[in-house]
């Protein structure tokens, strides 16, 4: 199988309502490396990442994978900011991509409870409706269940956001292992803290344009763009 | 005052005794409106499910025509299905005027439209809710449906018990298309009308009972069928 | 899924046609109200293996049915109607069976003094005189063609007739219904009025002039026009209508101790 990457993505951009989003945003990512996402609420994190996923329609530019985008569609996989909770059982939650996949129900099922025991979600938790359960364990499902066909590029947007410590070092350990594991994760966060424990490169949006591409230790060192400067010293950036 | 009492008791010996009469007709106007009712949710169901996963030209006004033929009078129906079934009009050959399927044809037409923009409301919220993770998990539109017909099956539940009420209580129509022919196409609501017809209110109202406490019965147990299934917060 | 639902139709459609023989034939809702058939389908059912269904209408309906061809025989009492019907060709031929009569029905108080009448049209002239609440069927029904041709021939036009004229267009038991509720007069054949139920303050004031007489007649739909009409089958029943079982049957039917139909088929 030829590798996903690189991705280039050319003067692609989002409009909605005759107001523009996101864009134009030139941008080449690599096959290797964690990137996080980061930028002030509205910047358009949320609508890079669903852009970069391919399930916006692009008002202009293009988004092209190292392969056929249906090929590279079926590798991906995205955490929403709010996950999506199907009415369901926790464990037929997680098994729902691989049934969509065609998998037999049976081994859908025991592969989603083995995922569900890994990230802490097993036991009498399985047959419980996912509606039942608390924002974090939530982030949890989703995670399992965004990770269950194991992608080559995982999206997350602010997948930690109003968890506790603990709660945000549990998916933290998920997410670096499923890293070495191969899935390249592009992720977005308002914690910069988590910011400088993942990344690999760090992608500062505003306004909806990439205002600043750079690797994690250059951009922690100094950022270029004065108002990414303000933004990691926490003043706020308009 | 004293017809509705005798109604009562009139019900209540008809129960009681097992009306040969009354289970017959009994038995058909179950039979008549819950294949109505099965052929109406096949027709009606993927359709409410397909207008909410898929944009296409003519939705909107495919929806408003359902909403608006949701209060279509069943005696028009009747007239129609009754001129389309005549050996006179087009489907004449089929020889079905006056037997239970064109009972079953006339109830289809008039609940399908209720059936499909009830589902309908409450598959559009729940597409709503799974819009961006079926799209991004990259579901098929068959997968689409079926997803949301299997994840909102309670909701839809409510939407058929909506049909079968209206079906079982409805005889403008039926009266029409099947003629009230004892032993072939009599049913509980046409037998109300005749026995009416003929002053004796107190055997109609005895119907009428029997026909309520009919639909009281199959709407809990459905919906016993359906809480028995699954228990929780859907 | 379609292959699912057109097999699930045919199954039905195949389940009500299994069974035996079947005719159908638009009655009178007259005729069914006197419950005379109640007698005479399980043993024609005996004797010939025959569900005759019945769909009881007005004899302007039954007429129609048996135009479109969407019955096998009606069973009528409206002479002119009947006639026409055969001289279009949509019926074979008249086979007059029985007869039974038509009766006034109105207040026991009887405003109007119908009872006193000396004929049927001395009694509509009183009716049209007093202008008593009266309730007509109104729906192109053999019994409402009788009253038609009763004011007719008391001169009189019902057209001109103010709000104490009531045409409910409705059946005979829905008349007889309304004309209790309101206290006023209606014509009825006589089998409806003896079955009905609810008959309030109302009773029987005037009968017995000859032109009351209703003439029931059985007419097969024409098999040349309609071929998918069972002619064979319909001829059985026409032998057995005219039979002297049915002869004995229809003569010895009664309510409350009266006879209702008099059987005159010719042989
Ligand atoms: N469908 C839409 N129609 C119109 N405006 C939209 C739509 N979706 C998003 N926006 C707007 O686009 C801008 C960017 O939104 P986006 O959700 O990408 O921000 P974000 O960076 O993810 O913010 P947050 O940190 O709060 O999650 C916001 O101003 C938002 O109001
Ligand atoms: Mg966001």
């Amino acid at each position: 199988m030829t590798d996903l990457f690189p991705l280039t993505v050319q003067d692609a951009s989002v409009r909605r309502r005759g107001k523009t989003l996101v864009g134009p945003v030139d941008l080449t990512l690599q096959g290797a490396g964690t990137t996080l996402v980061i930028g002030p609420n509205g910047s358009g994190k949320t609508t890079l990442l669903k852009m970069l996923h391919g399930i916006l329609r692009l008002a202009g530019g293009q988004i092209r994978w190292n392969c056929e985008t249906e090929q590279a569609q079926r590798h991906q996989a995205f955490v929403f900011q709010t996950p999506v909770m199907m009415r369901r059982s926790v464990v037929e939650n997680i098994a729902y991509p691989l049934t969509l996949n065609g998998v037999g129900r049976k081994q859908a099922l025991a592969e989603a409870a083995a995922s569900a025991e890994r990230i802490g979600l097993g036991g009498d938790a399985l047959q419980r409706s996912a509606l039942l359960l608390s924002g974090g364990e939530r982030q949890k499902l989703a995670l399992a269940r965004a990770l269950i066909r194991k992608p080559r590029v995982l999206f997350l947007d602010e997948p930690c956001a109003a968890l506790d410590g603990r709660a945000t070092r549990e998916i933290e350990d998920i997410l670096q292992e499923a890293a070495k594991g191969g899935t390249r994760l592009i992720m977005s966060t308002h914690d910069m803290g988590q910011a400088r424990r993942l990344a690999d490169e760090i992608l500062f949006v505003l306004h909806g344009k990439v205002a600043e591409f750079a690797p994690a230790e250059a951009f922690f060192a100094g950022p270029t763009h004065d108002k990414a400067r303000a933004f990691l010293n926490g003043d706020i950036v308009e | 005052m004293s017809d509705l009492w005798d109604g009562l008791l009139q019900a209540a010996w008809l129960l009681l005794t097992l009306d040969a009469d009354l289970v017959e007709i009994t038995l058909r106007s179950l039979r008549v409106t819950l294949t109505a009712l099965l052929v109406a949710c096949l027709i009606a169901l993927p359709l409410a499910a397909l207008l909410a996963v898929r944009r296409f030209r003519l939705r909107r006004a495919t929806i408003a025509i359902l909403n608006a033929l949701m209060g279509l009078p069943p005696v028009v129906v009747g007239l129609v299905v009754y001129v389309m079934l005549s050996r006179a009009g087009p489907f004449g050959v089929l020889g079905l005027l006056f037997t239970p399927t064109a009972m079953i044809i006339a109830q289809v037409i008039i609940i399908v439209p209720l059936v499909a923009s009830i589902a309908h409301q409450s598959l559009r919220d729940l597409w709503s809710d799974y819009h961006d993770l079926l799209i991004s998990l990259n579901a098929s539109q068959v997968q689409r449906i079926c997803t949301l017909l299997w994840d909102g099956r309670r909701a839809l539940l409510t939407a058929a018990l909506a049909g079968f009420g209206r079906a079982i209580g409805e005889v403008g129509a039926i009266m029409i298309v099947g003629g009230n022919i004892d032993h072939a196409t009599r049913v509980l609501t046409t037998a109300i009308a005749l026995e009416t017809g003929k002053g004796d209110f107190a055997m109609a109202l005895g119907l009428g009972f029997v026909l309520i406490a009919l639909a009281v019965v199959v709407n809990l147990a459905i919906h016993w069928l359906g809480k028995t299934e699954s228990e929780g917060r859907w | 899924m379609m292959r699912f639902i057109c097999g699930a139709i045919a199954a039905l459609a195949l389940g009500g046609a299994a069974s035996a023989a079947e005719l159908k034939m638009a009655v009178t809702t007259s005729f069914h109200n006197s419950g005379l058939a109640q007698v005479l389908l399980p043993q024609i059912q005996a004797d010939l293996g025959l569900d005759l269904q019945l769909l009881v209408v007005g004899t302007g309906q039954a007429i129609r049915l048996g135009e479109a061809g969407d019955v096998d025989a009606i069973l009528v009492h409206s002479k002119a109607a009947e006639e026409a019907f055969v001289a279009e060709g949509h019926g074979a031929h008249r086979r007059e069976i029985m007869y039974n009569d038509f009766v006034f029905v109105g207040p026991v108080t009887d405003p109007a003094g119908v009872a006193a009448s000396g004929s049927a049209a001395e009694a509509m002239q009183k009716l049209a005189a007093e202008t008593p609440v009266f309730v007509s069927r109104g729906d192109d029904s053999g019994t409402h063609k009788k009253e038609l041709s009763l004011w007719a021939s008391a001169q009189l036009v019902p057209e001109t007739f103010g709000s104490w004229y009531r045409a409910v267009g409705a059946g005979m038991g829905a008349a007889l219904n309304t004309a209790a509720g309101l206290n006023g007069y209606v014509l009825s054949d006589r089998a409806s009025w003896l079955n009905f139920a609810n008959p309030g303050d109302l009773t029987l004031l005037f009968a017995g002039d000859p032109v009351l007489f209703n003439q029931y007649t059985f007419i097969p739909v024409n098999p040349a026009r309609h071929p998918h009409v069972p002619a064979d089958l319909v001829a059985q029943l026409e032998a057995w209508l005219v039979s002297d079982t049915a002869k004995m049957l229809i003569n010895d039917y009664q309510i409350d101790g009266e006879q209702l139909f008099v059987f005159n088929a010719a042989p």
